[in-house]
């Protein structure tokens, strides 16, 4: 099986890997941030490039290194590479630049946004990108739109990570939306405005890792935070049946489907994710119609945890400052053992 | 004169009607190929030419048919790219308007080298009236017994197809070509697998432009030998240029490679120096993506040595101070032309064609044409002048596919070698009223 070092830390991997897993499968700060990129569905990732990692020895046989960054959710591990995560503030410059890339033609309406709270674009700003923006151009708009009575499209606020197409594509019977048009222009869409019907068409909200689709059923009830999560099931027909309740005093807000640490929607055993139907999502929200499997162990991506933001900012701080680098664009060289802190 | 191969018969009334394209030799080396070589000796012969892709890369093609996979019982194909959209570049149009028939015999001998029994033409949408030509040579070639099965009695069987695009420059780039060959929407697809191993329908497939697929018939009819002596060390051969801009003869011309810039731009053979007897301001020498040069880097390398027509010596410097041989097209600028406008036309072009599927291309694109538009308006800053050196480099390199460098490499190359003119503009607003301002359309 293939040995590969993340950041100096070594592990071995099953063959076929990507480098992505490999980072998920040592976990903590150096698992690259994803956008597009989700596990459960075929051909997802490598768009976005937020996941984008530095590849110092291509492998144990061809030691040379791969001359562009390389996105980690689409690339296979070989015996022997070695690659550079957070530990490369040329790889962290080239990532914030990404981020800006992905706040240009963004609203950035968080205070009016339903997503805001457990948005992967938050998170990923926070912790990777500058404070500031540098455009000063009219933003790309578009106006909202309604496919489906369920289901409201927030255009502008898409990043176009093509997760709900392959939903669409992958878990849903008859797609009836995907990307037009070309370039800047480009925009999720049903054509002429169809309505999306379809048992599992809800589940295209729960991938949105913006707030481009939101629940309509949800809209402007509460902010995130002031929900409670708690873990349910019921006796579904059409689908596994467990979900996560967002309580707010007694009353349920939303149903979503069970997610992991990454954001993603939850595997069973078989390693299929637990998908929920419409029916689940939309319709049963009382108390009475589910199962308390107890509250949600809260996780990475979320403000209700602790703060996460500073944790990892202090992280980065130091790897920055014990490679005596400079935080824009300065090549260093790494020695030995240089991010073990006992090494002084 | 210097030597040519593919446009030696160009002179010739009628030579894209297949009875007068015979009556000059043609499909003699086509005949000759398919009864005495084997594929793989075809192959040796085109890795022994030292032939280079001519649609920008360069890369060696005998090498790239190498590394087609061959499994049992899958397909093979091959695809000529003739999508040809690179600002500039307008060498295959000319090469398909007169010459089907030539392309059609290097379509057959390069399917029969690959084992491909299926082989597609993918012409951009703007080329339709070639497209016709183009079909109606296969027509004519599909009545003489030429295409289909049992070509010339050899009982080799190959169809062709000529598919058109719908008008999109990034259809060219060949995964991208692929996916629209297959009737979906043109993304590139995110590499590995490379197309020899996964390329049309899932099936190992060699993608070549249209000069590339031309140059095996002469490649076949000198044997791989001779034409490796042609041209000059690792650039063999001749390659067509596409020389426009301000010079007395724009046009499409072949060259031998290994002749100077100096003589291709003022020799009257080529381009006929430059309109009105003015100075040489700067170049782009391969398409509108390669980094453009200053006049005086364009003729010298930065050793002073002259810079001669070749993939080598036209890269000696790197980006610092070489360029690319590119795609060939040759586009002359004289003194009195504004590169800051110039530079605009040339990132709103990729603003427009960038497909949107990754982030740093789709909004870095229509970022940088923003900036550079405001520039030329008067309204620029010098900050602005350095946060566009920031996105250009920030978009190289971190893109699926080439359109993110093609974009970012202009605007480096302009910033590096004409910085001063954008602070004038910048600097001195009213400089946007000079004459420099107007593109010199006549005289």
């Amino acid at each position: 099986m293939p040995i590969v070092t993340i950041d100096d830390i070594k592990i071995e991997v099953p063959e076929g890997t990507s480098i992505l897993q490999a980072a998920r499968m040592i976990g903590g700060d150096i698992v690259p941030p994803t956008m597009c990129y989700y596990s459960s569905l075929k051909t997802s990732g490598g768009y976005c490039r937020t996941c984008i990692v530095k590849v110092e020895q291509g492998s144990a046989k061809d030691p040379r290194p791969i001359p562009k960054p390389v996105a980690s959710c689409r690339t296979t591990v070989m015996d022997g590479m070695v690659v550079r995560n957070i530990t490369s503030p040329e790889n962290l410059e080239a990532r914030a630049g990404v981020v800006e890339f992905l706040l240009l033609n963004h609203p950035l309406d968080c205070p009016v946004c339903d997503q805001a709270g457990e948005c992967h674009l938050q998170d990923l700003s926070y912790e990777n990108g500058k404070s500031e923006t540098r455009y000063e151009f009219p933003r790309r708009e578009f106006d909202p739109i309604d496919i489906g009575d369920k289901i409201k499209l927030h255009m502008n606020r898409c990043i176009l990570c093509y997760r709900c197409v392959k939903v669409a594509d992958q878990i849903t019977d008859g797609r009836c939306h995907g990307v037009i048009n070309r370039g800047e222009a480009a925009e999720i869409s049903t054509y002429i405005e169809q309505a999306i019907d379809n048992d599992f068409s809800g589940n295209v909200i729960d991938v949105c890792p913006v707030g481009a689709l939101t629940d309509k059923t949800f809209r402007f009830k509460s902010r995130v935070w002031y929900t409670k999560p708690l873990d349910a099931h019921r006796d579904c027909k059409k689908c596994s049946g467990k979900v996560r309740l967002w309580y707010q005093g007694e009353e349920v807000l939303r149903v979503t489907a069970r997610k992991d640490e990454w954001g993603e929607v939850e595997k069973n055993e078989a390693g299929n994710a637990d998908w929920i139907c419409n029916e689940c999502r939309f319709d049963k929200k009382e108390a009475k119609d589910w199962t308390i499997d107890g509250p949600t162990k809260v996780d990475r991506h979320s403000v209700i945890s602790a703060n996460h933001y500073e944790g990892l900012k202090m992280i980065k701080a130091d790897t920055l400052r014990m490679m005596g680098a400079k935080p824009h664009g300065i090549k260093v060289e790494l020695g030995e053992g240089a991010l073990d802190p006992n090494n002084k | 004169m210097g030597k040519k191969l593919l446009l030696k018969n160009d002179h010739i009334p009628y030579i894209h009607k297949l009875s007068v394209y015979r009556e000059h030799g043609g499909y003699s080396v086509l005949e000759k190929t398919l009864k005495t070589m084997t594929p793989d000796a075809v192959v040796e012969e085109v890795k022994k030419s030292g032939l280079r892709g001519r649609g920008g890369a360069g890369f060696p093609t005998g090498l790239k048919w190498s590394f087609l996979a061959k499994p049992e019982g899958v397909a093979r194909y091959l695809v000529c790219n003739a999508d040809e959209s690179e600002p500039g570049t307008f060498k295959d149009r000319y090469l398909m308007e007169r010459h089907p028939h030539l392309l059609i015999e290097g379509m057959i001998a390069a399917s029969f080298a690959l084992g491909a029994n299926t082989s597609y033409i993918y012409i951009r949408g703007e080329y339709f009236y070639v497209a016709r030509i183009l079909e109606q040579a296969v027509a004519e070639a599909y009545e003489a017994g030429i295409l289909g099965q049992n070509i010339l009695g050899t009982g080799y069987n190959l169809d062709l197809h000529v598919q058109i695009g719908a008008g999109a420059y990034i259809c060219g780039e060949e995964t991208a070509l692929l996916e629209s060959l297959e009737g979906k929407r043109g993304n590139p697809r995110i590499k590995p697998p490379f197309p020899a191993i996964e390329g049309l329908y899932g099936c190992p497939t060699v993608v070549n432009n249209v000069e590339t697929i031309m140059a095996v018939v002469p490649i076949l009819e000198l044997s791989g030998d001779e034409y490796a002596k042609i041209g000059l060390g690792k650039s063999a051969g001749t390659k067509l240029i596409s020389a426009s801009g301000h010079i007395n003869n724009p046009g499409v011309y072949e060259i031998e490679m290994g002749i100077t810039v100096e003589d291709f731009i003022y020799s009257q053979e080529y381009c006929g120096g430059i309109k009105g007897g003015r100075k040489l301001k700067a170049v782009v020498a391969g398409g509108s993506s390669v980094p453009i040069l200053p006049a005086d880097l364009i003729l010298k390398t930065a050793n002073g040595e002259p810079r001669l027509m070749t993939y080598e010596s036209l890269g000696e410097g790197g980006f610092i101070s070489g360029t690319m041989m590119g795609s060939g097209g040759f586009i002359v600028m004289d003194e009195d032309t504004s590169i800051v406008k110039n530079l605009y036309t040339f990132a709103r072009f990729y603003h427009h064609e960038s497909c949107g599927q990754c982030s740093p291309c789709r909004e870095g694109t229509g970022w940088m044409e923003k900036i550079i538009g405001k520039i030329l308006d008067g309204h620029g800053t010098l900050q602005d002048i350095d946060l566009l050196w920031d996105i250009q480099s920030k978009i190289e390199g971190k893109t699926i596919c080439p359109l993110g460098e093609a974009a970012a490499w202009p605007v480096a190359a302009a910033i590096r070698h004409f910085r001063s003119e954008f602070e004038e503009y910048v600097t001195k607003p009213d400089s946007i009223k000079d004459i420099k301002h107007y593109y010199r359309l006549q005289n």
